[in-house]
């Protein structure tokens, strides 16, 4: 019995008029805490009732405080009949179970019914007393910190990141077929939305022993999601990244803070890190057929068949990583946990050594009913199968680890696809073990290697290329080979060399599909999916190249099933980084040259899109000193070098530019025009309209290029829905529905948001879903926030300077040239090698400009390479002892690992009036600084109507419905202590409608971290204690030295 | 392709003024798109018209979801649902609040009922304001009304306090209120001169001087006294009034009376002539302005008699404003010497007001 839940009732207002003959309401309170139920007394006739209850207390198990929601129904009570519901609300009382976190819950919460929406609200105080707990066997996990946010949250410093935890928990769906059912709505909505709370609960406390038995104290990077599997059950999947964190005494916690957002972003342990390129790597799903493993990095699983013992023509092929599952489900439960995955986008400095590029898996399955619930082995050896073939691709390309990793689903009736995908990387191994002195070494020089161009080299031996691809040395330290394109899921590291600005870079597709059952859809839909990603990856290399930029982050692609179409969407931030060579243009070549019209077209296709190349440019100020001339000037290369790009057959790019590097020409991609389909995918390639000026947007944290944000911000949740007209629907036209309405909603964005100008929208999040036929649906999430313009054009270079000063100070064991060249990158210089360069482009010499350009020798590079892998080979193994070792030791360092003793802080002041609470789906506030975490929101609710047209309709219904959500989420976090959410991500929005009965239903699930942040102005005393300039550096000597 | 559903919800809750207007203004959304259009925001701004009528929708929407609000703006205050920063809280409530002045020429002093707003849609023609807008602007007025008819109290104050108005507003809709419950006539048509202005002047005067409030009784006893302190006419005051007959029915008094007031004006008075000659009936329509507001009907009437007994003698006779100033000072003044004259008190509380009505009302 180790703990006491104390609640205390104190009033509401506003109730709604339940008694239509006084106008006014008899109200009384059920408090409910797992089998126990306590009654306020009625308050008679009156909308804002003052019961001033006394205590309730509960005296429960830690587990149930774990599981359990603490249950608040308001209720009128009626003489003669039933008491009538006036609505519930939910209080997850995580947050009070560990310490640091709030103390006591205090404040309105709005009164929440699944029919009729916020009816009121209601002020409740909730406090737990911990008593300490010795069992050693214990089944809760009281204590564990819990995160969203993908980075080491501020204020805390990671001792060591442990790594990936998974779990997941099934149920039968109290509702499945909602619209069909005759108990009422409302009963079956709060038994769907209960169930839910409690398996969120129970995931949270299995995922925290799981962390507990690592020695950990928290997870960050925690993402849950919903399968609404429909018949076959609903289950609930977390991932997160176990970590030890410390809490940073108050003046340390200050030291990142210094003065401008800029620098607090730069400063702070999550952005920091020196990591990700990515390798657009794509490989054919030709390729994949042939079954050349090896060779794929974005590679395309070829969807298993599972159903019911009998394996469709493409089981066989899966032998492989079938083994492979059932040697994994043998393994150890230790040996399980040994998926060397990271859910984190953004790491301390020196975590990330190099970067591989994008690992993706995908498969296709048949969902069957879950028999029992308590075994859920299906699932988990799904994602276990996914799992191990993440592992092997990142494996290929010479990558230990996985970083950014994300897996979703996409449900329609019986087939579900399962994705998962990250960055493949190989990491220091100093955050994975304990923090001992022999890592040190190692470590510095590591991290020498890799300030600012570091991530970009290849991990993997470049005579043994896990796929084609073609390298050049590195444009900042001419020492290490780099791709000539880099696609990563993560953030942008902050003191990575970027030139200009970055932008949001989407590939929208569509592909219809014959309805079909079970296998046959199953087949159908496999056999669609490996042409849906080489597409989607055409479309963003293409789109990258027209913004004339070499690197995606944040890549995220997403693929959803409907009944008889698939939709692909991805969206990444392109930037153009320092250290990767200038991307070639795109050449657009006619199959037919003999006809004189049809040339003169191309040419002037190829005009407009030199065009546009030059004009994006412009826009995003990307002129690095060596490369104009080049590009835009580029001839056509000869035929023979000229390599082709069918669009039926399935070469990728990158294998093109394979072929090419024999001949040390990196600029051929082209188009080949033939048909009109291709014809098509030129004009659409065209019609992405910039944003209007004032506007920036990209998917990722920060926006490369802007670091002097202003305080304003602005997050939103915006949905649309189209429906297609039925008859005659082909690929072209649902291509261009597509991307219409996702063109037409970022404009609708711009023009709403455009008081904000100048200002970025960060962080926009498309998810797109496909709730019936002919229905397409596209939730965006985004958060706006202004800049300031003028101190913008001052500070741009800044970074640059900084990062240099750094590296000039850090580099100085290092060979001298790299200094050299690092202050020529400098874009104020001129760069000796461009000449170079410019030799090398027009003539046809076979060796790499770049190798010329340095004095590396080729042989000896290789023989680096070598040497390379044998460190990586070592770093695995440290990786393993590492993780088993800090199980022993990490006691010391978490001295709140257990969480039975509290911090008693002094309560928050819970303000009686309406204060702002902030949501942001970053990971910080602008010009703030966050100074305490106060535990996680994960809300899920169900709304539904029966009055659809009195409610204005589909639009009025959500509209008012995300509005409720938000007010609840900030309602709670104001309960709390807090002022604002961080890392808020509304992972799904189920939208469900039915106009002939008038009737719609939808479900939305959001989470986030609640948080304290104090306005930097308010500190601006303590920062300035701290000398800005040398805050980065000391900051990083405080990490080495732990 | 058709869009299905198409929604934008800020943290912030987006307000944007110009729609907001058009949305008061009671412009259908399709209206209210077309005078955007005109308004050359599209140039401006670089959008198409879809972008346009999607934006005005979802402000449409905003609004409606937030009208329940603004009908008890302290609601608005407190609510959870929409997060928006104080000063556009407010801004949002004033403008709600605000009305035309050719609308509410209309309405003022008509009893706010169910037959007034049947007459909505000829005021919505006669003045070319939308009819929503009249329907929100006389609900506007009733629900004021309803909300501060029991109170006690300031009447400025209790509105200000429940709809939280700027003081300026406030005052306005206190004048509405009162002009309601005494139910003024103000739409004559030789009253069609004056402006809202001029009523809400005067009723700011009659609630300051002329109610149970102006004098300070606060009931020692809560349940005896079923008058409103503010918005009804203090009933004994003007039952008193009677008492003032005597300036006119005492032959003497009157001669008195005129003679000091005209001994004083002389050579001072443009129109000296003529308002030694007009006297009598001028002064005979004052006090018996005031010997009648016994009834209901003549309370009523009230503005209407001091136009055609004082207003528009005047003005056929050309008076200046300046003249009538220093007429209304002495005549006021003057009784004050009047040794027979024993309601001194009450000439002054019933002067003092209906000269600054009076100066107020005098123009064309």
């Amino acid at each position: 019995m180790p703990g006491k839940l104390k609640v205390k009732i104190v009033a509401g207002r506003h109730l709604p008029v339940m008694d239509r003959a006084s106008d006014l309401t008899d109200a009384f309170v059920e408090v409910k805490f797992g089998n126990t139920t306590f009654k306020t007394d009625v308050y008679l006739k009156s909308l804002n009732p003052q019961w001033n209850s006394e205590w309730f207390k509960f005296e429960v198990d830690d587990e149930d405080l774990q599981d359990e929601p603490l249950q608040i129904t308001v209720l009128d009570h009626d003489t003669y009949s039933a008491n009538d519901a006036i609505g519930k609300v939910y209080i997850d009382i995580d947050p009070l179970l560990y310490s640091e976190a709030a103390t006591v819950i205090s404040g309105w919460f709005p009164i929440y019914d699944t029919i009729h929406g916020i009816r009121g609200e209601i002020n409740v105080v909730v406090k737990v007393d911990l008593f300490n707990d010795l069992n050693r066997f214990r089944q809760s996990s009281c204590g564990v910190k819990f995160f969203c946010t993908t980075s080491i949250p501020k204020c805390y410093r990671a001792v060591i990141i442990h790594g990936f935890v998974e779990e997941l928990v099934v149920n039968e769906d109290p509702e499945y077929q909602w619209i069909d059912r005759i108990r009422t709505p409302r009963a079956s909505n709060e038994a769907r939305q209960r169930l839910i709370s409690l398996m969120s609960g129970e995931l949270q406390r299995k995922i925290g022993l799981k962390v507990l038995e690592m020695r950990g104290n928290a997870v960050v990077g925690y993402l849950q999601c919903f399968d609404l599997e429909g018949e076959s059950g609903l289950v609930v999947r977390a991932i997160g990244t176990a970590c030890t964190l410390d809490k940073l005494s108050s003046p340390a916690a200050f030291l990142p803070a210094c003065n401008s957002p800029s620098k607090e972003m730069k400063e702070s342990p999550l952005v920091h890190p020196p990591s990700h390129g990515c390798r657009s790597t794509h490989n054919s799903p030709i390729h994949t057929a042939t079954g050349s493993r090896l060779t794929q990095n974005f590679s395309v699983s070829v969807p298993t068949l599972i159903y019911t013992g009998m394996g469709s023509g493409s089981a066989g092929k899966e032998g492989g990583p079938f083994k492979a599952l059932l040697r994994q489900q043998t393994q150890s439960a230790l040996e399980q946990r040994e998926f060397p995955f990271f859910t984190l986008t953004a790491f301390p400095p020196g975590f990330l050594v190099h970067v591989g590029g994008v690992v993706s898996a995908r498969s296709v399955k048949l969902l069957d009913r879950i028999h029992n619930p308590d075994e859920p082995e299906t699932r988990d050896a799904w994602w276990a199968e996914i799992r191990q073939e993440i592992k092997s691709h990142a494996k290929a390309l010479g990558c230990h680890a996985v970083v950014g990793y994300s897996e979703s689903t996409s449900i329609c009736e019986e087939v579900c696809i399962l994705s998962a995908s990250g960055t493949a990387a190989v990491l220091n191994p100093r955050f994975l073990q304990d923090g001992t002195v022999e890592g040190c070494l190692e470590q510095r020089l590591e991290e020498n290697v890799s300030t600012r161009c570091g991530f970009c080299h290849i991990p993997y031996d470049e005579l043994n290329m896990p796929f084609p691809a073609h390298l050049t040395y590195c444009y900042n330290c001419r020492k290490q080979k780099v791709p000539d394109v880099l696609f990563t899921t993560i953030d942008l590291p902050t003191d990575a060399t970027v030139i200009g600005k970055g932008c949001l870079i989407q590939a929208r597709l569509c592909r219809l599909k014959k309805k079909a059952q079970a296998e046959a859809n199953a087949t159908a839909i496999s056999n669609l999916l490996p042409f849906m990603e080489y597409e989607v990856h055409t479309q963003l290399m293409n789109k990258l190249k027209l913004k004339g930029m070499n690197a995606l982050f944040g890549l995220r692609i997403q693929i959803t099933v409907g009944e008889n179409m698939l939709m692909g969407l991805a969206s990444a931030t392109g930037v153009y980084l320092a250290a990767l060579p200038t991307p070639g243009g795109i050449q657009i070549a006619g199959k037919t040259p003999n006809d004189g019209s049809y040339e003169q077209h191309i040419s002037h296709m190829q005009k407009k899109i030199n065009d546009t190349i030059a004009k994006n440019k412009e826009l995003y100020e990307i002129n690095p000193p060596e490369i104009s001339e080049e590009i835009i000037g580029s001839p056509i290369p000869e035929p023979r070098q000229r390599s082709r790009l069918l669009r039926s057959q399935s070469e990728s790019s990158d294998e093109v530019t394979e072929l090419d590097l024999s001949h040390g020409k990196k600029d051929a991609f082209v188009l080949e025009i033939d048909d009109t389909d291709a014809m098509e995918d030129v004009h659409s390639l065209l019609t992405d309209v910039p944003p209007p000026s004032g506007f920036y947007s990209c998917n990722t944290e920060i926006m490369p290029g802007i670091n002097n944000w202003t305080s304003e911000i602005q997050m939103f949740t915006s949905v649309r829905v189209i429906r297609l007209s039925s008859l005659n629907l082909t690929n072209q036209a649902l291509n261009k529905n597509f991307n219409d309405l996702c063109e037409n909603l970022l404009k609708s964005l711009y023009f709403k948001l455009r008081s904000m100008i100048p200002c970025c929208l960060c962080h926009v999040n498309f998810t797109v879903s496909l709730p019936e036929d002919e229905l397409i649906q596209v939730t965006v999430t985004a958060v706006a926030i202004t800049f300031d313009k003028n101190q913008a054009l001052q500070t741009t270079k800044t970074p640059v300077e900084k990062s240099l000063q750094r590296a000039s100070t850090d580099n100085e064991e290092l060979l001298q040239f790299p200094l050299e060249l690092c202050s020529d990158s400098l874009p104020s210089h001129p760069f000796p090698p461009v000449k170079e360069h410019l030799e090398s482009a027009s003539s046809n010499s076979g060796i790499p400009a770049a190798q010329r350009a340095t004095s590396v020798d080729y042989s000896s590079f290789a023989d680096r390479c070598s040497s390379w892998i044998e460190l990586i080979k070592l770093k695995a193994q440290t990786i393993r002892r590492g993780s088993i070792k800090t199980t022993v030791t990490v006691e010391k360092a978490s001295p709140v690992g257990d969480g039975n003793f509290r911090n008693r802080s002094a309560p928050p002041c819970a303000n009686s009036t309406v204060g702002v609470v902030k949501m942001t789906p970053l990971s910080f506030i602008p010009g703030a600084k966050i100074t305490k975490y106060l535990g996680i929101i994960n809300m899920f609710f169900i709304r539904e109507t029966t009055s659809l047209r009195e409610e204005g309709g589909v639009s009025g219904f959500l509209h008012a419905f995300i509005a409720e959500v938000f007010a609840m989420v900030r309602a709670h976090v104001a309960a709390l202590g807090g002022n604002a959410v961080v890392s808020y991500i509304m992972k799904q929005c189920v939208f469900m409608e039915n106009p002939n009965k008038n009737q719609a239903q939808c479900l939305i699930n959001v989470s986030g971290d609640a948080v304290v942040f104090v306005r930097e102005s308010d500190l601006e005393v303590v920062s300035s204690q701290q000398p800005t300039t040398n805050c980065q550096s000391s900051c990083t000597e405080g990490e080495v030295t732990t | 392709m058709t869009s299905e559903l198409d929604i934008f919800v800020g943290n912030t809750t987006l307000i944007d003024e110009d729609v907001y207007r058009l949305w008061l203004d009671g412009y259908s959304v399709t209206d209210a798109v077309a005078l955007r259009v005109r308004s050359g925001i599209l140039e401006q701004t670089g959008a198409t018209a879809a972008v346009l009528q999607s934006d005005t929708m979802d402000h449409y929407r905003t609004f409606h979801m937030l009208e329940r609000l603004l009908h008890a703006p302290p609601k608005l205050l407190h609510q959870l649902i929409f997060q928006i920063p104080p000063s556009r809280q407010a801004l949002l409530i004033e403008r709600y609040y605000a009305f035309d002045e050719a609308f509410v020429r209309e309405v003022l002093g008509k009893k706010l009922s169910k037959g007034t707003k049947k007459d909505l849609d000829d005021i919505s023609t006669k003045t070319g304001i939308t009819l929503k807008s009249c329907r929100r602007q006389f609900d506007n007025f009733k629900r004021v009304f309803k909300v501060v008819e029991e109170m006690r109290g300031s009447l400025v104050d209790n509105i200000q306090q429940h709809f939280l108005l700027s003081d300026r507003l406030a005052r306005d809709y206190a004048a509405i209120v009162f002009f309601a419950n005494n139910r003024f006539e103000t739409g004559k048509k030789k009253l069609q001169y004056l402006s809202f202005g001029d009523f809400a002047f005067c009723a700011e005067l009659m609630i300051q001087n002329w109610t149970l409030g102006a004098v300070g009784e606060a009931p020692i006893d809560p349940d005896s006294q079923m008058d409103d302190m503010d918005m009804d006419l203090d009933k004994e005051f003007l039952q008193d009034l009677k008492e003032l007959k005597v300036l006119v029915a005492d032959k003497d008094l009157l001669d008195l009376h005129k003679s000091l007031v005209c001994t004083a004006l002389r050579g001072k008075l443009g129109v000296f002539s003529e308002m030694e000659a007009n006297f009598k009936n001028l002064s005979r329509g004052l006090v018996n302005v005031a010997a009648k507001l016994t009834h209901n009907k003549d309370v009523r009437d009230l503005f209407v008699d001091l136009v055609e007994k004082f207003v528009e003698p005047c003005r056929s006779d050309h008076w200046p404003l300046s003249d009538v100033r220093f007429f209304l000072n002495q005549y006021s003044a003057s009784v004050h010497s009047l040794d027979g004259f024993r309601h001194q008190a009450l000439w002054d509380r019933y002067m003092g007001t209906l000269r600054g009505c009076l100066l107020r009302l005098y123009h064309d």
